[in-house]
């Protein structure tokens, strides 16, 4: 009993004044980020010199070309521009709060459905006066690209990419091959390098993105453009014939792709065209990435995939578009203006392409002179092309695209003969997620 | 003295060394001991017990409730006014139309027996060895040791290192990596569970060797004295008489070993992302609500299938062991 009161009385002060010590780390803790959101709110509120801008170009590459182009920006209109990078995968899966929350003034982002999904949420700001500024700078596919469903404008496009089989020119020659036009071609060139002990078609799809791209090049080919867009808009069914016939085209290819894909990243597979093992290879012209000697991309060059229904040809070419939208409720609507209204010239798309040669320019207006071979062939290809389509994750619902049809066409990949139930599969799953 | 208290509690410690005061103090002690918390004290304790509780209730139970809730709504995450009522669809849709789902259950469970049979008894042998003070018994320890220090997103990194089908060690040296004799270690179905399972039991043994080495050497030595004097060899030594006294470690290691195969994400995140025949819930879970346009009720009603199998075999643990206290 007597230990009760010095116990109590000794490491009461002890105790109350780290108690204080914490009380006053918590009112720092909180004064800090008072101090911070202070110095925040008032700079960018009180000078109109800054626009917020939230960046998902985190590589080396597309980060310094873009900061180029906002050194360019500050040079000609005297803002600045105050970028938010983050990681690529991590910015496109907040960005459903990140709008919700505060976010930057003007954002990356995507053409298409990702674009529109937000669009209609009312997250993103309407930009009809912009595009009557740059609105001559663009073809009309890229017009269309730009708008939400309501009709109204809601996305500066920057830069795009088509999707088409790469290949070796050097293998090509050394083989006597040559490109192919049709389904035939393909098939017989396939067999024609199986026996000369190459790989026919590279393939990685261990991120189980890159195999929604061969759906898309044998959808469209096979059945048109309109009925891809009906498709990817839940629309169309799943177990119809037409797309039935996709999956027994792709059965009668698959033999020729390169073994255990699901185990393999895309950077993988491109090694395998890199080294000259693969004879071709379907992504998008992102793939000279990986080709990190001169000489070899120097070697690269691509073709359009065959075509197989001569009702559609070629028409239809993948091209990923992607650009800048500005947010529900920009602090500097004026100068985010501005700043998008600079990203739609041709100058800004420049600046970019001199940086990262792997793309080309969204707008015609663009100087092409500089480009490499492969950009003024991926640039022809899509100035030439009667649709243009986003990639199955960008034109589709992006919840349907990751949770059902990623999953399934890995199972298809590693098991063809189970078609049918996969696609009844699919369509069960379709129909709860766009009724929701 | 009676009136010192209530105006402070330093004041009532009494002087060290006086004499009479102790005896007066002790007597007055328990009336007034609550007396001496002032309004402050009130306030701190107030606030020590208060703010953790409010933080758990708000982290914990509220969150897992809103999960529970949301498990019977859709929701694409974007604004409150977006979610709707759906009742039950939600867990119909995943018990007979996702073919993800039932997969996922089993590689659950998989996971669990898996690491019942392999690691464990590996780690109980690792520590039964190591226990009988043999030379470098430190290294040796330190070494099996090693990958539970490292967390399991690094050891999915490392381990693919080993079984990259194209590049990796283990297709390299056994020359599958061509076309024709191809493994695919990570893409194949029938063999890429168990290609991370190896790689889970890996880190596993050295957790369970440490705790059954704790376990060891809480056995009394007399025990094992005894049993040599009665002539038993080692075997039986082990059978009869140490591995009986594991028994409170054995509950530690079950439960431990559960918790391990419900939470099982991250290597086989990093691995290959849960593709097929790698599918967990949490993996199904994580993919539902993480994106642009997000399945927020489909993957809450996920977690509250986890989260029913979590109780399931929480709440009899839980219940053994407060009854065991209670008896103590």
């Amino acid at each position: 009993m007597h230990l009760t009161p010095s116990g109590l009385s000794v490491p009461g002060p002890s105790r109350r004044t780290m108690l204080r010590g914490i009380g006053g780390a918590a009112a720092l803790g909180a004064g800090i980020p008072l101090l911070s959101a202070c110095g925040g709110s008032g700079g960018s509120a009180a000078d109109s010199k800054t626009v917020t801008l939230g960046s998902n170009a985190s590589d080396a590459v597309p980060k310094k070309a873009f900061a180029e182009i906002y050194a360019a920006f500050k040079k000609q209109s005297g803002i600045t521009v105050d970028v938010n990078t983050k990681d690529h995968n991590t910015f496109q899966e907040q960005i459903n709060s990140y709008l919700q929350g505060t976010p930057d003034d003007v954002f990356h982002w995507f053409a298409g459905y990702r674009m529109q999904f937000f669009a209609a949420k009312g997250l993103a700001s309407p930009i009809d006066d912009v595009w009557d500024k740059i609105g001559g700078n663009f073809p009309d596919a890229m017009k269309g690209l730009s708008k939400g469903e309501d009709g109204k404008f809601y996305f500066v496009p920057l830069y795009t990419y088509p999707w088409a089989l790469f290949y070796r020119k050097s293998v090509f020659q050394e083989k006597g091959y040559e490109v192919p036009t049709t389904w035939d071609q393909l098939i017989a060139l396939c067999k024609q390098m199986e026996k000369d002990k190459l790989v026919p078609i590279a393939f990685g799809d261990k991120d189980a993105w890159p195999a929604l791209g061969t759906f898309d090049q044998l959808n469209f080919r096979t059945n048109g453009y309109d009925f891809h867009v009906e498709l990817m808009a839940g629309k169309a069914s799943w177990t119809d014939a037409k797309v039935r016939k996709v999956f027994d085209l792709w059965a009668e290819l698959l033999p020729y792709h390169q073994e255990g894909a699901v185990g393999r990243t895309w950077q993988d597979a491109a090694q395998t065209l890199a080294s000259k093992k693969a004879g071709m290879y379907l992504l998008g012209t992102f793939v000279g990435q990986q080709f990190t000697n001169k000489a070899d991309l120097d070697d690269l060059d691509f073709f359009a995939f065959p075509e197989i229904d001569p009702a559609y040809g070629q028409d239809t070419v993948e091209a990923p578009t992607d650009g800048f939208m500005m947010s529900k409720a920009p602090k500097n609507k004026a100068g985010a203006v501005k700043l998008m209204e600079f990203l739609g010239t041709p100058e800004a798309e420049q600046i970019y392409l001199k940086a990262d040669p792997n793309v080309v320019a969204a707008s015609t207006k663009a100087d092409t002179s500089s480009y490499s071979p492969l950009q003024k062939k991926a640039y022809e290809m899509i100035s030439g092309a009667k649709s243009l389509t986003q990639f199955m994750d960008r034109d589709s619902r992006p919840d349907f695209t990751s949770t059902v049809m990623q999953p399934a066409l890995q199972k298809f990949i590693r098991d063809p003969k189970g078609v049918d139930s996969l696609l009844s599969s699919i369509e069960r799953q379709k129909k709860t997620i766009f009724a929701s | 003295m009676t009136t010192i208290p209530t105006t402070s509690p330093e004041a009532a410690t009494p002087p060290p060394g006086s004499g009479p005061a102790k005896t007066t103090k002790a007597a007055k002690v328990p009336q007034g001991h609550r007396r001496l918390l002032t309004r402050r004290d009130r306030l701190t304790l107030g606030l020590m017990a208060g703010l953790p509780t409010i933080l758990h209730v708000a982290l914990v139970w509220v969150t897992a409730l809103a999960s529970i809730a949301l498990a019977f709504t859709t929701w694409d995450g974007i604004g409150f006014d977006a979610i709707t009522w759906v009742g039950f669809d939600n867990f119909k849709e995943l018990f007979t139309n996702n073919p993800q789902f039932w997969p996922a259950v089993q590689h659950n469970i998989i996971w669990f027996v898996a690491l019942i049979l392999i690691p464990t008894p590996l780690g109980l042998l690792l520590a039964v060895q190591l226990d009988k003070q043999i030379r470098f018994s430190r290294v040796y320890q330190t070494a099996f040791f090693l990958p539970v220090v490292m967390s399991l997103a690094v050891i999915g990194f490392v381990w693919q290192l080993i079984y990259n089908p194209d590049t990796g060690l283990i297709n390299s040296l056994i020359g599958a990596n061509e076309p024709g004799h191809y493994i695919d270690w990570i893409g194949d179905p029938d063999l890429n569970l168990w290609a991370i399972l190896i790689a889970a039991s890996w880190r596993h043994a050295g957790y369970m060797m440490i705790l059954y080495l704790a376990g060891l050497k809480g056995v009394d030595p007399s025990l094992r004295e005894a049993s040599a004097l009665d002539g038993a060899n080692e075997w039986q030594t082990f059978k009869n008489v140490i591995f009986p006294t594991l028994r409170p470690t054995n509950t530690v290691v079950l439960v431990v070993t559960i918790i391990e195969a419900l939470r099982a994400f991250d290597l086989v995140f990093v691995f290959n992302k849960g593709a097929e025949g790698t599918e967990l819930l949490s993996i199904l879970v994580t993919n539902n609500i993480i994106g642009e346009s997000s399945r927020i009720g489909y993957g809450s009603a996920i977690a509250v299938v986890l989260l029913v199998i979590s109780l399931a075999v929480i709440i009899p643990y839980l219940i053994a062991t407060f009854r065991k206290e209670r008896q103590a």
